[in-house]
């Protein structure tokens, strides 16, 4: 067991420094919940794709380097630790992507993986609906047979970035099958946002500002083209990426290292070091992060061994979820008076980036599939305890 | 003895219940937040005319008290109804500027503390102990500032040390009241100084500065003085909407006697923190029953979410410190009108509790509400934003808590 990386990883990680210091704006963009803010992080998607930053996993062939999860740890931390935007696309490269590699054809994946690396098409992911949340299953919208197609119909909701994203992709009630678990029948769609009969009306999230927004579908029109799967066998495909929602890919260790070097800096800055209660929690929030960064570091090597993932990425998602919560905490704690200024005060420190994170750490339990689920996740397919009501 | 509001108090307490809840809040909280008052305003006037905003100003002056166990009572009404406006402000006010009369300087409360009681004037302050801003000044008649420091500058009082809790009131210097050995002050300064990214501004001024004061032991602390604001500068919107935030302009000095606002300000940063924890414990409680009525409707799976134990347990958990953290605020309340010389320790106490609860509330509200809990245009928001901006208001949760040990000190 060792640590070591190789030369070539070594080299990786310098190369990635180096392009990040180089390029990474002086000037942060301005909040991604804004049409103005959308645009300076798709321009950045742009800059990172021109040089094969954007994915890195992916294969060469649609815009990425073939690198392993271990080298894509490696880019997080330089990544985060340069300061380095928010990515706008997350959606699509984390969630989507992995769907179009395990499930997709290759006519889709050549069509719409190098629009998604540089940032020219952004998507949304649009499975959630009014009485569907937790029972993801039970949703209502329909998917409806049309020649050369489908049309989609009803509402979805909690919609990240829908507000300016330019598609999305859900899942849809095609085939009615009474008798049979509901989340039989689902096919999983992808549909412009600005396409007919799709209606976007934008949601401010705690701080007022867009972060999501509903889709009401009226008779949309989907070519079979753009049905990812078998229609009917939708469900798979959205579980098999669900891990990937949940775990490492989505919020790094990479992004808790850099924000709790940050914190530690914070407190050394401001805070009586002898009010230990504080130093506790600031200490508290190092080691988790040191834990995070180590427990990817097993993960990638486990999966390089031929392991499999299961279902530990709920894992991975309530600590990485608490930690960023005791994390921004923390930080507005250690602020006094000023922790209760909205991030768009004149005076908010650091620009709101401490109110502006905690705002967003407070919605971590709960999406991606909430912490009471993931704990029921754990207890019963990783504890095998049998199983509740639920 | 009996521990327990009485007939009158739960009376006065069921009244503000039914005005507020008619009077239909988030919509006054939502103006309030864009500076439009009208709305609550024609609130404050209806708090006039009940009896709330004399609760703290003695008959002499307009008022009916100091009531503090009525001003639990009605405290945690404007909080369980997230009522807009310097509520907590204008009972420090009165207790300032009622202090400072019984010091023999009544002029001030003379001047302001009728008009106050009668809803025609608005009153706002900011004191050592707490930040550097007067909530709403924008829309009170008297922004009163009491500033440690020779020139009344922000950040021109090292020391930080209003008060020595002698007067009985939580001055929000909890580290210095223990006392830590003035010799790591030093290092506290040296590598800790409280200053805000930014401006140079002190921000916590209580810890960062107090001890090497101390230290420097020949140079006295430095005066506590009074002054009435000339203006203020911009609104910060706090995380709260209904908290709008200005730093004041200094105008003229109140010229009194130093001693005499020295200990006022400490009394009146006791009162600011009683009526905060009041306040906040509305603010938890009305998170647990919005919840509650939530989880009872919403269905997934089949049921009502209420019915899962990992639901229940949460609610549960909030519901028990509630009914801890309530105790505490009367007791404050108790001990305040004895004009206890534990009174400090009771306020503390009660203020970091019920702030704590409120904010662990929020966070289960949110939490047992899903995504809807998370958007501004559903009303949960502005209990959520309260709770979070309630937790640093006035002092530190470790102040509070420093202070709160005194409560076993012989
Ligand atoms: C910031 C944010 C961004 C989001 N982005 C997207 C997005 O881009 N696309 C998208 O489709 N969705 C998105 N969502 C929605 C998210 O997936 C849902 O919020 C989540 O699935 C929970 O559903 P719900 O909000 O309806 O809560 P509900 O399912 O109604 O849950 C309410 C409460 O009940 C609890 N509960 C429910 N069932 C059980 C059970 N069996 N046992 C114990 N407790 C239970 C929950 O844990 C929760 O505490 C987002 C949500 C947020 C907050």
């Amino acid at each position: 067991m060792d640590l070591d990386l190789t030369p070539e990883q070594e080299d990786f990680r310098a190369e990635a420094r180096a392009w990040l210091a180089a390029h990474v704006p002086e000037v942060p963009p301005r909040s991604l919940e804004t049409r103005e803010g959308f645009a300076e992080h798709r321009a950045w998607e742009r800059t990172l794709a021109a040089d094969r930053w954007s994915a890195v996993t992916w294969p060469e062939e649609y815009g990425g380097r073939g690198r392993s999860l271990l080298e894509w740890l490696l880019f997080e931390e330089e990544y985060h630790a340069a300061g380095a935007p928010a990515r706008v696309s997350q959606n699509g490269v984390c969630l989507l992507a992995p769907a179009l590699f395990a499930h997709g054809t290759e006519e889709q994946r050549a069509r719409l993986l190098p629009p998604m690396a540089s940032g020219a098409t952004v998507w949304a992911q649009a499975w959630s609906e009014p009485e569907a949340g937790s029972d993801l299953a039970s949703l209502r919208s329909v998917a409806v047979r049309e020649r050369g197609g489908w049309l989609l119909r009803g509402q979805k909701t909690w919609s990240s970035r829908a507000a300016f994203a330019d598609r999305a992709f859900g899942l849809f009630r095609s085939h009615a099958d009474p008798g049979r678990p509901p989340h039989h029948g689902l096919t999983y769609a992808m549909f412009p946002l600005d396409a007919p009969g799709v209606t976007v009306r934008p949601l401010g999230r705690l701080d007022g500002r867009p972060a999501f927004a509903e889709i009401f579908l009226d008779d949309v029109f989907v070519p079979d083209a753009d049905v990812l799967g078998e229609p009917g066998r939708g469900w798979r495909v959205a579980m098999s990426t669900a891990g990937d929602e949940r775990g490492l890919t989505l919020r790094s260790p990479g992004r808790f290292l850099a924000a709790a070097r940050r914190l530690v800096a914070l407190w050394r800055a401001t805070a009586d070091p002898d009010d230990t209660a504080l130093c506790d929690r600031v200490a508290d929030v190092a080691v988790r992060a040191r834990a995070y960064q180590l427990y990817g570091y097993g993960v990638a090597a486990r999966l390089e061994a031929g392991g499999t993932l299961g279902s530990e990425p709920s894992m991975s998602k309530l600590f990485w979820s608490e930690l960023d919560l005791a994390l921004h905490g923390t930080a507005l704690d250690l602020l006094g008076p000023y922790g209760e200024l909205a991030g768009t005060a004149a005076d908010a420190p650091e620009g709101g980036r401490w109110a502006d994170g905690y705002t967003f750490a407070l919605a971590g339990p709960l999406y991606a599939g909430t912490n009471e689920i993931q704990r029921d996740i754990v207890a019963e397919r990783v504890l095998g305890l049998p199983r509740g009501m639920r | 003895m009996r521990f327990l509001p009485d007939a009158e108090q739960n009376a006065f307490a069921h009244s503000l219940d039914r005005m507020l809840a008619a009077a239909g809040t988030p919509g006054a909280v939502r103006a309030w937040a864009r500076g439009e008052h009208g709305p609550g305003l024609a609130l404050w006037r209806r708090l006039a005319e009940a009896g709330v905003l004399g609760l703290a100003v003695p008959e002499a002056y307009g008022g009916v008290g100091p009531l503090p166990v009525e001003l639990a009572v009605a405290y945690e009404r404007l909080g369980r109804h997230a009522v807009p406006g310097p509520v907590v402000e204008t009972a420090a006010v009165a207790a300032l500027l009622s202090h400072l009369a019984a010091a023999g300087e009544p002029g001030p409360a003379e001047e302001w503390l009728p008009g106050v009681c009668a809803g025609g004037t608005r009153v706002t302050l900011t004191l050592p102990a707490g930040g550097p801003y007067a909530l709403d000044a924008d829309v009170c008649d008297g922004v009163f500032v009491v500033r440690e420091g020779m020139t009344g500058e922000e950040g021109d009082g090292a020391a930080g040390v209003p008060g020595d809790g002698a007067s009985g009131a939580a001055s929000g210097t909890g580290r210095t009241h223990l006392g830590g050995a003035p010799g790591d002050g030093a290092r506290t300064e040296g590598t800790h100084a409280g200053v805000r990214p930014g401006d140079g501004t002190r921000m916590d001024r209580t810890r960062a500065g107090a001890a090497p004061v101390r230290e420097r032991a020949p140079l006295a602390a430095p005066p506590v003085r009074l002054f009435l604001a000339g203006g203020h500068g911009p609104v910060q919107s706090s995380v709260d909407p209904a908290r709008r935030l200005a730093r004041p302009v200094l105008g003229e000095e109140v010229p009194l006697p130093e001693s005499a606002v020295r200990a006022a300000a400490a009394h009146a940063a006791g009162w600011a923190a009683f009526a905060c924890a009041a306040q906040a414990l509305g603010v938890g409680s009305a998170l647990l029953e919005r919840t509650v009525a939530y989880v009872r409707t919403r269905t997934q799976f089949g049921s009502p979410v209420g019915a899962f134990q990992a639901v229940k347990h949460r609610l549960a958990d909030t519901r028990t410190a509630l009914e801890f953290a309530r105790p505490l605020v009367h007791g404050a309340a108790v001990a305040l009108a004895a004009g206890a010389p534990g009174a400090a320790a009771e306020v503390a106490a009660a203020k970091a509790t019920a702030c704590d609860v409120a904010y662990a509330a929020a966070r289960t509200a949110l939490q047992l509400h899903g995504a809807i809990g998370y958007t501004a245009e559903y009303d949960l928001s502005l209990w959520i934003g309260k709770a979070r901006a309630l937790r640093s208001a006035w002092g530190s949760p470790a102040d509070f808590r420093a202070l709160a040990l005194h409560l076993f000190f012989e």
